[in-house]
């Protein structure tokens, strides 16, 4: 069990905005941060591993402390078993593939992993590269093995994704699932992906402005409650047109074109753009704008 | 036959100098780079500052800091049994002192153009400050440090006022390069004053001209 409080004052572009954040995640659960861009979601991210300082927080991971402003107790990021994977992948540029792995292993660590590593995300053809060779997701695939390397307790990634276009997305999450469940870690991920989120997480709570939102498994918490049906989908609508009294709305999820048909009156209430959850009722697939 | 010693003298220097700066430099940079410090502008004006100031202003303080008559140099020389004022000593503690911005601003560049993210990045898988710094920071701003210890270098090879004002001119002890010169000339003995200031004209062209194309084909810090 993983145990998060933390309150500290953001400096946003609107200006001052308390971030007041209280969660619980279960040992081997995954779990998704959504929000806007400015919610909060990294600096949350980036407290719980130590690099930021909170006004006030208290972290508790099983039975380690690690945070505890109340004693005045914190301890240092060096000191904690986290994986972090950085938005830029922070990669050693001086290090070789196999040498950034290595790096990461304890001293007396079980240095068999890296080779494992190395043939769980398919590294083996570029291990004596530099980092400066590499494609982003090849980039994203040793950042992520890096992070591993030293089997922390907790594997924190800051929208590891985001710089990837969505063929690499769908393999590099992938990736991240199998070492998740291979490796039996608990995993929180920031994300303002839903697919994303509705792919990897069992658990996400949405943030804004500083707030937890809503909290729940990602299908309870991304719809309109009316929802309910045989399978479900999100993603976003990429065109609407009309074609004689309905329309066709395009929606983009993962890396397929769903065509559905609406009425002038649920297109009120949609535009290009928007993420939808696309729900289908044993024949016909409904959609809903999410929130 | 011409007295090369003032040659050997001046490269001697330059390298102790060098040495000793970057060993001090390290430290300082990371400091200032990372640390939370208050009144950080006011130490880093204090280290620019030998930039800026006429060298026989610096001199001058060094050499009443130096002297026996007073607090520094009495203790020094008590002490540590060392005269400063008209020694080899004195000539490497105030180069120090006059090449400090060239070393720390060259290696502060370096760290501040480093992403955040590689130091945490190494801080996250449970490696301490001085393996993040010695593994990771240093071999990423390799540019950076040639740049620091080659202007040292050179700076220390061309420093004139300080040197005259620290160490006067004594023979094998700190009439270096540049005072040679200078010597030469005043004496009207333009064939051997030509002579040391042409090696140096030469050897100093040459270092930097070797650290441009070092670090241009690097692509990585510029010297300005």
């Amino acid at each position: 069990m993983i145990e998060v409080r933390a309150y500290k004052t953001l400096n946003t572009q609107e200006g001052k905005m308390p971030l007041d954040i209280s969660f619980r995640v279960e040992q081997g659960q995954f779990m998704a941060i959504y929000g806007k861009s400015g919610a909060g979601k990294t600096t949350l991210l980036r407290i719980v591993a130590g690099l930021t300082p909170a006004e006030s927080c208290f972290v508790k991971i099983g039975d380690d402390l690690w945070d505890d402003s109340g004693n005045k107790f914190h301890l240092p990021v060096q000191k904690r078993s986290i994986g972090f994977v950085f938005q830029d992948y922070a990669l050693f540029p001086n290090l070789t593939v196999i040498e950034n792995l290595e790096f990461a292993v304890p001293k007396n660590g079980d240095r068999k992993i890296v080779s494992e590593l190395i043939d769980f995300m398919e590294l083996g053809q570029l291990q004596q590269n530099k980092p400066g060779s590499l494609s982003g997701g090849q980039q994203q695939r040793v950042a992520l093995a890096r992070a591993i390397a030293r089997k922390p307790k907790i594997l924190l990634l800051d929208e590891p994704l985001a710089a990837l276009d969505d063929d690499m997305r769908f393999k590099l999450q992938e990736y991240i699932v199998k070492a998740h469940q291979f490796y039996h870690l608990t995993t929180v991920l920031v994300s303002h992906n839903l697919p994303e989120i509705f792919r990897l997480a069992d658990t996400a709570l949405i943030l804004e402005d500083g707030k937890i939102n809503r909290h729940g498994k990602p299908a309870d918490i991304f719809r309109e409650p009316t929802a309910s049906g045989r399978f479900n989908v999100t993603g976003e609508i990429i065109d609407i047109t009309q074609n004689d009294i309905v329309y066709i709305v395009s929606v983009q999820s993962m890396n397929t074109i769903i065509k559905l048909i609406a009425t002038k009156n649920e297109i009120n209430a949609m535009q290009v753009g928007q993420k939808v959850l696309v729900v289908s009722k044993v024949f016909n697939p409904t959609i809903h704008v999410l929130k | 036959m011409i007295d090369l010693s003032p040659l050997w003298l001046s490269l001697k220097l330059a390298f102790i100098v060098t040495v000793i700066l970057f060993a001090l430099s390290v430290p300082l940079a990371w400091w200032l780079a990372y640390g939370k410090i208050k009144f950080k502008a006011l130490i880093e004006a204090a280290v620019t500052l030998p930039l800026v100031l006429p060298p026989s202003v610096l001199g001058f303080y060094l050499l009443l800091a130096f002297s026996p008559q007073n607090a520094f140099g009495k203790f020094v020389e008590t002490v540590f049994h060392v005269r400063l004022v008209f020694t080899f000593a004195g000539l490497v503690i105030a180069s120090l002192i006059y090449s400090l911005p060239f070393m720390v601003n060259a290696l502060l560049t370096g760290l501040r153009n480093l992403p955040p993210s590689l130091k945490e990045a190494s801080f996250t898988i449970g490696k301490s400050r001085f393996t993040t710094l010695t593994k990771i920071l240093l071999p990423n701003i390799r540019g950076s440090i040639l740049t620091g210890m080659v202007l040292t270098f050179a700076h220390t090879l061309g420093e004139f006022g300080v040197v005259l004002m620290v160490g006067g001119s004594i023979p094998h002890q700190t009439r270096v390069v540049s005072i040679a010169v200078y010597d030469e000339v005043e004496s009207m003995n333009y064939h051997t004053a030509n002579i040391y200031a042409g090696i140096l004209l030469v050897l100093t062209f040459s270092i930097l001209a070797v650290v441009y194309l070092v670090n241009n084909n690097k692509q990585s810090t510029k010297l300005f």
